[in-house]
């Protein structure tokens, strides 16, 4: 290894590992990432026709697909359309339920309170983190801007 | 038309994940926390309201649209109820995907067991 | 001098694998003794049934050989899991004292070449080696849960379920283990978790430049030069590095984890990991070839990735590790 130092190596190494089949990639995560907001659709007309008001009817569609997405990953289905739909079943909501449901089930062998209840959100953990914390910081920013 | 919108968008907004994780060294819980950040900065600035007249269900399922929802929520808690509701508007604005997330995975956790991948 | 010339060289007296089904639907699945319907195999969790694996492998390699559990002098053993659990665990059920050993996949080769030192040394009569990894057990540990829906990248590799022990013993008519080259951790700066052959590449090589060096021996000489677990991608580059260093390996050079599945049809990317790919590999395929002639003399070079999630994260690279060792038919 005397005639190559390590930025080379990276460099060599990287260049050997087979590109991604982009081309397929894409078209599957835009289709399923496209059919499950469909269905989102769907859920929010019914809802609507049941004469539910805006926010009844946000919370309600997620509430369902966010259901969907806990079923599916019980079943063992979701991670077989992860894998094919990779961006497309990670970035709907139902993605983050996936993320929620699969460390809760396999961590359930370690006990309900440090299994389950503990190691649910160690990858939908950061999700709340920032996505609340944000929401703070644009609440305040809003009352600040205004004010000024 | 609104369910070829909500197709669009949301493929849309699925496929620019897939860019990101095919071209880069970010994890699938990178692209959840990129998303989401960039729905609350974007509901924060106003920008994501348009889009999500036009796509609807498109662009609302995807997390960037529970990013939307948590700073819509805390903007509406902040006029109503100042600092206080800037706190609690966001959260309760997503309180229903928490908390579904939160009982299914525990149910699930308890009703399932995890299968070797094949 | 990095290479041990046994100057009474420890005859591999018996062995034994254990696979999963996904192993067991490969192309070597004829030559593993055991293979399992149910990677549970009705145990409550992955590492209790890794456990079982090992201790079934343990114990049907002493009962291969007549042997009972006081024959043996030390259990050398290792696993990928967090304080080499299942080790630990599977010793607890044996009553044969226990050395354990973290090398990650390299694990096979170090407790072979420890073992054969032992031996040839006088201070045991029989040592076994032992490795194990479960894939549901390591994907836990080291990756997401089964259930999270995440693609692979074709770097990425799979870890072999499964368990392999050798009996060594200081009579008996071969195979012999006439060398073991001890590696040191060689570090290039590889830091994706996703891509651990480009990781132990350099270490493999240099320790077969170090082999070669030190016993005279040169690619010519052997009949399967086999690295553990470099996968599709390490071995190309180590195929394609060392014929810069002057050593052409083309003709003999495979890798136990390109072996042990059909890539293309078992989607397994860039090909088996684990303590228990070079294992079962060694054990079953390369042991049950030699026996029957059709390899006189095999260089096992077992590879290790000696890093965990947690210094990952903090932004360290991967140190690779490779060690070797010379089986023969004859005492060298």
């Amino acid at each position: 290894m005397e005639n190559m130092n390590k930025k080379e190596y990276q460099r060599y190494a990287e260049q050997r590992v087979p590109k991604p089949t982009f081309l397929k990639n894409n078209t599957m995560a835009f289709v399923v990432g496209g059919v499950i907001c469909v269905l989102g659709q769907f859920i929010r007309n019914w809802l609507v026709e049941n004469g539910l008001d805006d926010k009844a009817v946000a919370a309600g569609t997620a509430i369902i697909l966010v259901f969907l997405g806990a079923l599916l990953t019980g079943l063992g289905v979701y991670d077989k359309i992860g894998k094919v739909g990779g961006a497309g079943s990670l970035v709907p909501i139902t993605g983050f339920s996936n993320a929620v449901v699969s460390p809760a089930m396999e961590f359930k062998t370690e006990g309900l309170i440090f299994g389950v209840a503990a190691k649910m959100f160690v990858i939908a953990g950061p999700v709340l983190v920032y996505g609340v914390g944000g929401s703070i910081i644009v609440g305040i920013l809003h009352l600040l801007l205004k004010k000024g | 038309m609104e369910f070829i919108k909500a197709f669009l968008v949301g493929g849309l907004i699925c496929l620019i994940g897939q860019v990101i994780l095919d071209n880069t060294k970010l994890t699938p819980a990178h692209i959840l926390v990129i998303f989401l950040t960039a729905g609350v900065v974007l509901g924060g600035i106003g920008v994501y309201e348009p889009i999500v007249k036009f796509g609807g269900a498109g662009a609302t399922v995807p997390i960037v649209g529970f990013g939307y929802s948590l700073s819509q929520g805390a903007i509406e808690g902040a006029k109503a109820k100042g600092v206080i509701g800037a706190f609690t508007g966001g959260i309760t604005a997503a309180a229903g995907g928490i908390g579904a997330a939160i009982l299914f995975g525990y149910v699930m956790a308890l009703v399932f067991k995890p299968k070797t991948k094949s | 001098m990095q290479t041990v010339k046994f100057q009474n060289p420890p005859s591999i007296v018996s062995t034994y694998t254990i696979v999963g089904p996904k192993e067991g639907e490969g192309p070597l699945k004829d030559y593993f003794d055991l293979i399992l319907e149910d990677d549970m195999w009705g145990q409550e969790s992955f590492e209790k049934a890794e456990s079982k694996i090992q201790e079934e492998a343990i114990k049907s390699a002493l009962s291969n050989g007549n042997l009972a559990n006081n024959d043996i002098d030390y259990l050398i053993s290792g696993d990928l899991l967090n304080q080499i659990i299942t080790s630990s665990y599977t010793a607890r059920q044996l009553s044969i004292p226990f050395y354990g050993l973290y090398g990650a996949c390299s694990t096979m080769t170090e407790a072979l070449s420890l073992g054969a030192m032992l031996v040839d040394g006088g201070f045991a009569k029989k040592v076994i080696c032992a490795t194990s990894s479960h894939f549901s057990s390591a994907e836990r540990q080291f990756r997401f849960p089964l259930e999270y829906g995440s693609q692979r990248n074709f770097s990425s590799q799979w870890t072999v379920t499964g368990a392999g022990a050798t009996v060594l013993s200081a009579d008996g008519n071969g195979p012999y283990v006439t060398y073991a080259t001890t590696g040191k951790i060689v570090d290039m700066g590889i830091k994706d978790a996703t891509n651990m052959g480009a990781a132990m590449a350099p270490a493999a090589m240099d320790t077969l430049i170090s082999h070669f060096n030190d016993t005279g021996y040169s690619p010519a000489d052997y009949d399967l030069i086999i690295s553990g677990d470099l996968g599709i991608i390490g071995k190309s580059i180590v195929i394609d590095l060392m014929q810069k260093e002057g050593f052409d390996l083309s003709e003999k050079f495979t890798d136990c984890g390109v072996e042990i599945f059909d890539h293309k049809n078992q989607d397994t990317h860039a090909g088996g990991s684990g303590c228990a790919c070079a294992a079962t590999v060694f054990n079953g395929y390369i042991y049950k070839e030699v026996l029957k002639g059709s390899f006189s003399r095999v260089l096992l070079i077992a590879t290790g990735a000696l890093h965990s999630t947690t210094i990952n994260q903090q932004g360290e690279s991967i140190p690779g590790i490779a060690h070797a060792v010379t089986i023969d038919i004859n005492k060298g």
